[in-house]
């Protein structure tokens, strides 16, 4: 397959797993490329379509979003949100030091 | 007393309804089946002395005359529906031991309609996968069989095949690109994806909230019914649940089908299709006429570029839902140098490598530079499907296609090449980026001896005509096949 018109190379998998939070290993990222590219280089089909003044679809059936009162509905669950937390100390959440 | 086990859920409600034997039975019954069954590998949790408590509760309700549309009814839950203090996984590792505080709509529904849990189904990692095959908690085996092991379908994979071997009644499913009707299709069930905003997505695991939509999997287009019912209708938790009654559904399956315009749209007929699929497609046209259906020829000449445009969809937004999972507040967290090195670990460990493809895909084309020609374009061909399909309705109030291009195949034959692995879903997805409701239903067995299955596609909250439509296709059909218990 011919290299998509706005493929990726090793230093754009670097960058976009970075955006992703995803930790790559420098030997993956030429193959994560290669990977990548096939699938955006199928993508490309779509630029043979038509849309010019064509609206983008943002909902499958047309609705109004509802809106609800500004109240409070639901709370009070310290015990229950914390439940699942990997660590956890004093009704609060332990995380790593982000500011050093 | 016969297996309890080869009951529909139809014929089990009205067994337990006159007494011929009770949940705790019936429920039992099919904890031994599950048990039986373990190398299918469909369950991710079991959960059979609840089920048992719930039974028994059951029989106890309905003593007192209390009887729910699902009561005493042994069923399956999709691991990707949150359930209250029972482990939900999404079939991922970056859950953890995750035991939701809190029920899903769907599933709360049923559950107030009586359903008995037995447990939460396989899938693939957070429904990424046509073939069951992504799952972190193995892959789940079809129980039909062609001298080798073949995949169920995905993702609903666990649903369908648990479904497929009498081991649950009924299943909840989620379809997202075909998640319910492909899985369906593979293994002689049925699967009804409704309209987008039928049921709630509220507590179930999002992975492309746009397109994800619940539905069951089940034995015959009826009891398809049945479970639709209970789990579908309006909440306010959910911003794209619609405030819309449920149909008259149940008894739709069984109305005449007489003077309805059948569609059959010329473009899903595609390169390298089996010619058992296209003869068995042209045997459903037959079937249609026969009960009274006109068939008329459509044409919705955006079909090809679906799978494209849900290739970018779907993973922009999932990209986005699963930003969530960092290993701070929930699931698993692995301990990085600092911050930034703790959440990319949590997420490279986590996440499998078809959830990591996908994020990544979708983190791109939804990046400084790109949104519009990947994302806006995307959403913009996803509206000219629409139009497709509206230009359809002018002539036509269903349509009849095949659901997969291919039967059942063998574990690992696709499992490296994604492209390959995304047609099996060009014939389901068109629904899912229309929003419109489509159902497989379980039509012959190929010349190996494995099922396939036909859709029925229908206009947006028009479930009516589809179980319409769909029941008279099961009655032409006439499929009673059942895969041969090896596993037992």
């Amino acid at each position: 397959m011919s290299a998509p018109e706005n493929g990726v190379n090793a230093e754009t998998v670097r960058k976009i797993a970075r955006l992703s939070r995803l930790h790559v290993a420098e030997g993956r990222l030429v193959p994560l490329a290669d990977e990548l590219n096939g699938i955006l280089g199928w993508i490309e089909q779509l630029n043979e379509v038509d849309v010019d003044g064509v609206e983008p679809m943002t909902s499958a059936v047309d609705v109004s979003a509802p809106l609800r009162a500004d109240q409070i509905t639901d709370g009070g669950k310290r015990d229950a949100v914390l439940a699942n937390a990997p660590k956890s100390d004093s009704g609060f959440y332990v995380v790593p030091r982000s500011v050093e | 007393m016969s297996d309890l086990t080869n009951l529909t859920l139809e014929s089990a409600l009205t067994g337990m309804a006159s007494g011929d034997f009770s949940s705790e039975e019936i429920t039992r019954a099919h904890i031994d089946a599950c048990m039986e069954a373990a190398d299918l590998n469909a369950f991710i949790t079991t959960t059979f002395e609840q089920a048992m408590d719930m039974a028994k509760a059951s029989d106890a309700r309905r003593a007192k005359g209390e009887v729910g549309k699902l009561e005493g009814a042994p069923l399956g839950v999709k691991d990707l529906f949150c359930t209250e203090g029972v482990k939900t996984t999404a079939a991922s590792q970056i859950l953890g031991d995750f035991k939701p505080p809190y029920e899903s709509t769907v599933s709360a529904n049923m559950k107030a309609d009586g359903m008995v849990m037995l447990g939460k189904l396989n899938l693939d990692e957070f429904a990424m996968g046509s073939s069951n095959e992504t799952s972190s908690y193995g892959n789940v085996v079809n129980p039909w069989k062609n001298g080798e092991e073949l995949v169920p379908g995905g993702s609903s994979g666990g649903s369908a095949a648990a479904v497929a071997a009498d081991i649950c009644l009924g299943a909840t499913a989620t379809d997202t690109g075909g998640s319910i009707r492909q899985p369906a299709s593979f293994t002689g069930t049925v699967g009804i994806k409704p309209t987008y905003g039928r049921c709630s997505r509220w507590g179930i695991v999002a992975f492309a909230s746009s397109l994800d939509q619940a539905g069951p999997i089940a034995k015959t287009v009826k009891d398809s019914a049945i479970l639709l019912d209970s789990m579908a209708g309006y909440d306010p938790k959910d911003s794209t649940s619609l405030n819309v009654d449920n149909g008259d559904w149940v008894n739709s399956c069984g109305k005449s089908i007489k003077g309805l315009r059948i569609g059959i749209p010329k473009e899903y007929t595609v390169d390298g299709m089996p010619t058992e699929i296209q003869s068995l497609w042209d045997q459903g046209i037959e079937w249609m006429k026969d009960a009274g259906a006109e068939i008329v020829p459509v044409s919705l000449p955006h079909t090809k570029y679906a799978l494209p445009a849900y290739y970018i969809v779907a993973p922009a937004e999932a990209s986005s839902n699963l930003a969530r999972y960092d290993g701070m507040r929930y699931g698993a967290r692995v301990d990085g140098e600092n911050l930034n090195d703790t959440y990319e670990r949590t997420r490279a460990a986590g996440f499998g490598p078809e959830v990591q493809r996908r994020i990544m895909i979708g983190t791109y084309v939804l990046s400084a530079g790109y949104y519009d020609a990947y994302y806006l374009r995307a959403q913009k061909v996803r509206t000219r499907i629409s139009e497709d399909f509206k230009n359809a309705w002018e002539n036509c109030d269903a349509l009849l296609t095949p659901t997969c291009p291919s039967a059942p195949f063998a574990i690992g034959r696709k499992l490296n090449d994604p492209i390959t692995m995304y047609l099996n879903d060009i014939f389901t997805v068109t629904a899912n980026l229309a929003g419109l409701p489509g159902i497989s239903v379980p039509a012959a067995l190929d010349q190996d001896g494995l099922p396939l299955g036909l859709q029925i596609i229908g206009k947006a909250l028009d479930e009516d005509t589809v179980f319409a439509a769909a029941g008279a296709l099961e009655k032409a059909a006439n499929f009673t096949a059942k895969p041969k218990k090896w596993w037992v």
